[in-house]
Order: structure tokens, then C-alpha cells, then sequence
């Protein structure tokens, strides 16, 4: 079977790349939201374990609806709007995050126990927690744990959780539809590769490698 | 409980098979392709990469973005199984830290595996140092083999005339991706040979072969392809064998044991079946175990009788013995010079684009033996673990006005971050020869069973300073590699972590617990890879291997399978078997 007849048989059909690349994108509209949002069917080549597995998790609450609002400024915090795309919660991060923790139960204490500790150091500087200080004072708390290497000892802990919480903000955004149209990952298309183009290898002084 | 009784087959098979991957879906091809009728169990689920492949789904198609919390290698990824299955425990003695893979599916773990095929070569069956057993059979008497394999399978690679990496017949292989340009730039700068890769993809269509599909450059080998445009076992062997009509599958059939008469001749197997929990015995004149080195070892020690009292085909005392998986240990780090690159589809194919065989003389190393390089980098598609770590990254570099900037941080000079450094980053990671050592074993566990009661397998196994060694020697040729890329990297891995050696088992080559030999007192199979004490058992997977070399085992279990399914064949003519 040659690769055109390859493609055909996986429904394909004789498309140009540039139209397979779009085809691929409208086939699969669906949002991590989405998926996550509908329940559990049997599918091919997924393990039963798994199938009523991910059931349970999607049925499961960890956050408390304080803790998903804090998660919810954190994560806009770090992948704020831009020119070139939606915020963090625009691409449902606080979501994912609320599912990977009951999928990865690891997650749970260092965050539940990471957005109090933030919370306790807003009490104690402003009178009120994260999400009733204003942007400027939650600005000046993240500013004293978001940079490791001048962060003072003191702050190890909080260094530590915005560590992670930056971690998984970024995994959520970028899996999502618009993270990876925002960092322009152009594969998961059918296509011939026949090397590095030439521009760029020319850009790089590459050609005889 | 007062249900359960053993249900006996009245039917006598030709030849049943344990195993339906490498080994077992090889044998069975040949087998049923030559006529002979087959029975194939196996412990598993079907599996049809056809249907059953994740093949093409975007990462915010999994609600954990590809993430291996089920299924080590991710969410997409091939396997049924892992390090730790439900209910089928192993265990371990005197500190020793062994893992175990298993894949439960048809194909087992051809499903999902990095379809790196290499030959091993004239000094790996026979090495001139002496310092392990030769096998009993030559690069030579392999060759043949491995020549079909290629022509049957496929495999891409360059022909480069060197001694012990035999040159195949060869598919063209995939131009290097960006980031492999310049590691093979780093690599030859210090000395290291370094090639194309060598792996079982079809780069083009295989000719004579209308059942595959030509490669479309995924770079998802590791889903398993739904047009068979790689080599998994079920694909490309068990299932065209089905189509024969003379080899028949039964799926989730978890095999207990070889059962043999007071000759001491195999007459079939005993298994249970995952579905109903109902006992089972087949028979068949010939068994063949492909079961994998752990587990047909596992069968043999349970298989015990009059006739076999320390498990059938050991005499010798040799089964479970000389166990080894491959050394690894691996670095990484990132391409300045990359930032902000421009997007094209980089993906390429899920096997090797380059690697570098083994270039040195041991004679001037403090180790035997050697290791191969995998590399690897490029644009790939993002999944969960994406931009993990950027403190460790963005502080390292100017910003985009030249300025250096503190690492971390947060906001929209974070988000354009991920996207300078996006497609920088690189890894290397060599594979090694372990040396087989008689002390390194797996056995029966007194005490321990399984959920279908079957005796459970407990390993012991240690480095010696050799494996440590070639691991402390990977390390320092990784530094030097990045140091001429001009990447920016990490310190080597020290003593403290033996280097960044992997724990035994962890490479998932680990083979050589029934070995070939000439000798029938220091060896479990003849050179045909039949039992020395039982001559209608045959092993076909990489329990036979006496010393691997740094070549991943797959290529050499498929030609010794289609060797041994050969032998059987003219056997039968003969009436011997």
C-alpha cells in the first residue's frame, strides 16, 4: 500500500496537506472541557479500567469552591490574555487542574496546602485572603515567590507551590486547542517529512550536516 | 467454588504457542503460513492497532493530556499494562531494585515499543574477550534471518560497512530533524560515530505488500499505527496468520503451566481464562513459549513433574538464570541558538532519526563491552508536562531586549517564554551491554501467588562495576556532546545516582533466563532454541539469549523465532516432532 492509499484507508481520502491540516481541526472541536464534561463511554482501545476510572474522577470534587476561585486568579496570573491569545481560563485551566489533581493525588496536599499558605500570608499582610486582597497586593505576594532565585528563605514554600501551580498552568494551556495553536505546533497532520526545509537550514548553516 | 473443574480439550493441536509478540507471532506466522494448525494464547486483551490505535488524537482529547498516570508511557500510548499489573504481582530479595513490563494484549509489547532494530553482530554472538559464553550459533548462521526479517518487515537504515553493525536491507531512513542536525554536528566534533537511525517503519511502501500502509510521518509509533505502517506483532504477524485459517487466538488465557507424560514429552498447556475463571487444558504435540524471558521462565519453574522435578527443561539449573536487561542512562538540555524558531511539522517518524553505534576500542576503557546512543528533539506535539521547569531555563538566557532576566516569574513575559523556547530541547540516552551473570536470576517465590493462584516470580539482580562504569563513561560523552552543540545542560550525573544508571529492568530488554547452549548441563536449549530435556519445547522469545549485545533484542528475537519455526517445520517432515 503507498502512503496515499495509507491515508485513504484511515478516511483521509486523497486531500491536499493544507486541507487534511484544517480537516483535522474541525474534526476534533471538542475542548478538554468538553471531553472531561462528557461522561465516560466504552472506546476503542481503551482498557474497561480506565473507562470507569475516568468516570469517577469526572464525578469526584477536590476543590472547594474558594480553593477553585484562588486557582482561578493564579492561573490568569501566570498565562494572562494576550495579542496572540485567551487567558488561562479561557482555555479552561482551572478545570484541568481540578481534574489531573484526582488523577494525580500527589498534587493534592502540596496545593491544598499551598493556596492556604498563600491565603495565610495575605491575611497577615493585608487583613484578607488571596481573592479579597486587591490585584496590587495579590502582585506583591506573587512577586516574593514567583522568582526562585531571589525569593528569601522564608518564602521556600511558597516558592515551591507557585512552582507547581506554574507547571500545571502551563501544561493545561498549551494541551488545550488554543495553547497549541498559540505555540504553533504545525504536526499531527499526515505528510511526507523529507527533512528540514531548506530556508531554515540555510538560517542555521545547516546544509552540510 | 464446587463449579470449578478443569476443562480438557479433546482436540490435539499441531503446535500451541504462549505469547502472541515477537517471538510467539513470528512462530506463528511461519508455522500457519506452512499449513500447520496453531492454537496462540494469550494473557491479554485483543488488540488491533487498526481499531484500537490513539493514533492522531490531540493531547486535549485525554482530560490528562497524555499524562502516564494509567499507562506508563501516556495517556495515547499502546501498552495495556506497565511496571505494575493489578493482581499479578513479582517480588525482589536482598535489596535488589528489578521492574518488570509486562503488556497484556495481542502483540504485547511490539504495540508501543521505540521499533529501534538493529542487528547484533559477529562479536556480539561471539566476543573476543572472553569474558562471557558464546552463543552456539554465529552471526553467520543469523544472517539469513535477519535478511528475511527486513525483506518480510521493513526496516529504514544506512548501509555503512561496519563490523558489528551489520548492514540490513534497508528502507531509506528519515532525514534528522533540526535539533538532530546539530547533535550529530556535537557528536562527530567528539568523536562519535553517529548515523541514521535503523527502524522497523515503513519510510516506503514495503514491496509485496498489500496489507501495510507506507509511513504518513506521525511520529507516533509508540499508539501503534492504524495503516501498519510499523512493525507491531499483531499487526504485521498474528493477525495476517489468523487469515490463513490455521492459527486460531484465544485472548485472555493466562498459561500455568507445560504439561508433560511420563516420558517427559510436552503434551499441551493448562491455562485459565480471565473471562470465565474456568481451568483449561489444550493439547498439542509441540509447545512453543513466547511468553517473554520472565514470563516463559516463570511457566518452565511452575511446569514441575516425576519427570521434571526442578521444572521442566531444567536440569540444568540453569532456568531464571543469567538474566540481563540493557544499561541506560540518559541526558538532556536545550539549544539557545533555537529560541523562537520558525514552525513546520517536524514530526517525522517514532522510531530514531540518528544514533550512534558503538565507535570504541575497549582496550583503552576501565569496561567491557559498550553502548549505543538514541537521540532525539524537535517540534513535537505538546502534552502534559509542556514548559515544566521553565526556572530552570529562562533565567539562562537574555530576553528578547539581550537582557538576562530572573528566572521564573509569571504573566505575558512568561507566556512569550514558552514560546521562544518551544522546539529547543534535545535528549540522548544510552543503551548498553549488561553482562550475563549467573547471579542475577529470577525465581519461583515460595510465598507468594498470584490472583489465578500461579507461583509468582522474585528477582534477584545487582550492577556490577562494569555496568557502572560504561554508565559513568555515557555520562561524560554526553557532556562533551552538548559542550559542542553549544546547548545549555546540566552537570553529568555522579556517583551518588551510579551515574544515572537505571535500575535493572527498566530498558525492558531484560533476557537470557533459558539459555541456548551446546552443553545440556550448562544450558536449558540446543542451538535451535529446543529444550536439551524436552524436545517438542521450543522458547522463541528472549529468554534463549545467552549475552546480549547493546542491540535492542527485538530484531534478533524475530529472526531466531523465524529460525527456530524453520527447524520445526523440517522436524515435522521428519517426523521428530
Amino acid at each position: 500500500m503507498n502512503r496515499r492509499d495509507s491515508l485513504k484507508a484511515i478516511g483521509f481520502g486523497t486531500l491536499s496537506a493544507g486541507l487534511l491540516l484544517e480537516a483535522c481541526k474541525t474534526d476534533n472541536k471538542k475542548t478538554g472541557e468538553e471531553a472531561a464534561a462528557t461522561p465516560a463511554a466504552p472506546e476503542a482501545g481503551r482498557q474497561p479500567f480506565e473507562v470507569e476510572r475516568d468516570k469517577k474522577l469526572n464525578a469526584d470534587k477536590f476543590f472547594t469552591t474558594a480553593e477553585m476561585a484562588t486557582i482561578t486568579v493564579l492561573v490568569d496570573i501566570i498565562i494572562p490574555k494576550d495579542g496572540k491569545s485567551g487567558s488561562a481560563t479561557d482555555a479552561k485551566v482551572p478545570d484541568f487542574i481540578e481534574f489531573i489533581v484526582k488523577d494525580m493525588p500527589q498534587h493534592q496536599t502540596p496545593l491544598r496546602g499551598g493556596l492556604r499558605w498563600l491565603d495565610l500570608q495575605c491575611l497577615n499582610r493585608f487583613g484578607k485572603t488571596f481573592t479579597d486582597s486587591t490585584h496590587a497586593q495579590q502582585i506583591e505576594v506573587i512577586d516574593l515567590i514567583a522568582y526562585p532565585g531571589k525569593a528569601t528563605p522564608d518564602m521556600a514554600q511558597g516558592v515551591a507551590f507557585f512552582n507547581r501551580m506554574r507547571d500545571l498552568t502551563a501544561s493545561g494551556f498549551f494541551t488545550s486547542e488554543m495553547g497549541v495553536k498559540d505555540i504553533g505546533y504545525a504536526g499531527n497532520a499526515p505528510g511526507k517529512w523529507t527533512g528540514v526545509p531548506t530556508d531554515i537550514l540555510k538560517h542555521y548553516g545547516m546544509e552540510n550536516v | 467454588m464446587s463449579d470449578l473443574q478443569i476443562k480438557k480439550s479433546a482436540e490435539t493441536y499441531d503446535v500451541v504457542i504462549v505469547g502472541s509478540g515477537a517471538g510467539g507471532g513470528m512462530a506463528g506466522y511461519v508455522l500457519a503460513n506452512a499449513g500447520v494448525k496453531v492454537l496462540m494464547l494469550e494473557a491479554g486483551a485483543y488488540f488491533d492497532p487498526a481499531k484500537d490505535s490513539q493514533q492522531l488524537k490531540w493531547p486535549w482529547e485525554s482530560p490528562r493530556r497524555g499524562a502516564g498516570t494509567t499507562r506508563p508511557f501516556g495517556d495515547f500510548d499502546a501498552a495495556y499494562g506497565g511496571w505494575e499489573l493489578e493482581g499479578e504481582p513479582y517480588t525482589t530479595k536482598d535489596q535488589t531494585e528489578f521492574f518488570w513490563f509486562r503488556s497484556r494484549m495481542l502483540g504485547g509489547r511490539t504495540n508501543h515499543w521505540g521499533r529501534i532494530s538493529l542487528r547484533m553482530g559477529p562479536h556480539d554472538f561471539k566476543a573476543k574477550d572472553g569474558l562471557t559464553d558464546d552463543w552456539p550459533i554465529t552471526y553467520e548462521e543469523v544472517k539469513p534471518y535477519y535478511d528475511k526479517v527486513d525483506r518480510m518487515i521493513g526496516v529504514y537504515g544506512t548501509k555503512e560497512g561496519l563490523e558489528n553493525e551489520p548492514d540490513g536491507i534497508f528502507l531509506p531512513p528519515p532525514k534528522p530533524r533540526l535539533n538532530e542536525l546539530y547533535i550529530k554536528q556535537g557528536a562527530i566534533k567528539a568523536g562519535v560515530t553517529t548515523i541514521a537511525g535503523r527502524g522497523s517503519v515503513l519510510t516506503e511502501a514495503l514491496p509485496g505488500n498489500k496489507d501495510r500502509g507506507a509511513c504518513f510521518f506521525c511520529g507516533q509509533c509508540g499508539r501503534s499505527c492504524k495503516v501498519y505502517g510499523d512493525f507491531s506483532a499483531s499487526s504485521c504477524l498474528v493477525i495476517p496468520a489468523v487469515k490463513t485459517g490455521n492459527l486460531k487466538v484465544i485472548t485472555n488465557a493466562m498459561v500455568r503451566e507445560v504439561l508433560t507424560n511420563k516420558e517427559g514429552l510436552a503434551t499441551g498447556v493448562s491455562y485459565i481464562s480471565k473471562e470465565d475463571m474456568q481451568e483449561y487444558q489444550v493439547n498439542a504435540k509441540t509447545v512453543i513459549l513466547g511468553a517473554s524471558a520472565g514470563e516463559s521462565a516463570r511457566i518452565l519453574l511452575n511446569s514441575k513433574s516425576a519427570e521434571h522435578p526442578g521444572g521442566l527443561a531444567n536440569s540444568s539449573g540453569v532456568v531464571g538464570r543469567y538474566l540481563h536487561d540493557s544499561t541506560g542512562s540518559s541526558a538532556g538540555g536545550f539549544l539557545p541558538q533555537l529560541m523562537d524558531r520558525k514552525r513546520y511539522n517536524e514530526d517525522g517518524v517514532g522510531s530514531v532519526h540518528i544514533y550512534s553505534p558503538w565507535w570504541l576500542d575497549n582496550k583503552k576503557l576501565d569496561f567491557p563491552r559498550g553502548y549505543h546512543i538514541e537521540y532525539g528533539g524537535g517540534l513535537h506535539m505538546p502534552s502534559y508536562g509542556f514548559g515544566s521547569g521553565i526556572q530552570n531555563m529562562n533565567g539562562a538566557v537574555p530576553d528578547r531586549n539581550g537582557k538576562k532576566k530572573e528566572a521564573g516569574g509569571y504573566g505575558a513575559s512568561l507566556k512569550d517564554d514558552y514560546r521562544r523556547f518551544y522546539g529547543t530541547q534535545f535528549g540522548m540516552a544510552g543503551r548498553g551491554t549488561a553482562i550475563a551473570r549467573y547471579d542475577n536470576y529470577c525465581e519461583i517465590d515460595p510465598n507468594v501467588v498470584d490472583k489465578y493462584g500461579i507461583p509468582v516470580l522474585r528477582f534477584h539482580y545487582k550492577w556490577a562495576d562494569d555496568e557502572v562504569k560504561q554508565a559513568k563513561h555515557m555520562q561524560e560523552t554526553f557532556q562533551e556532546i552538548m559542550h559542542n552543540m553549544g546547548a545549555i545542560y546540566g552537570g553529568p550525573q555522579g556517583a551518588d545516582t551510579n551515574y544515572g544508571l537505571e535500575a535493572p529492568g527498566k530498558i525492558i530488554h531484560e533476557v537470557g533466563t533459558i539459555r541456548m547452549g551446546d552443553d545440556p548441563k550448562k544450558s536449558a536449549l540446543n542451538k535451535w532454541c529446543q529444550a536439551h530435556d524436552c524436545k517438542n519445547l521450543f522458547v522463541v522469545d528472549a529468554a534463549p539469549f545467552v549475552q546480549q549485545g547493546d542491540k535492542n533484542a527485538t530484531w534478533t528475537i524475530l529472526a531466531l523465532s523465524m529460525r527456530t519455526a524453520e527447524y520445526i517445520l523440517q522436524e515435522r517432515k521428519k517426523l521428530n516432532v
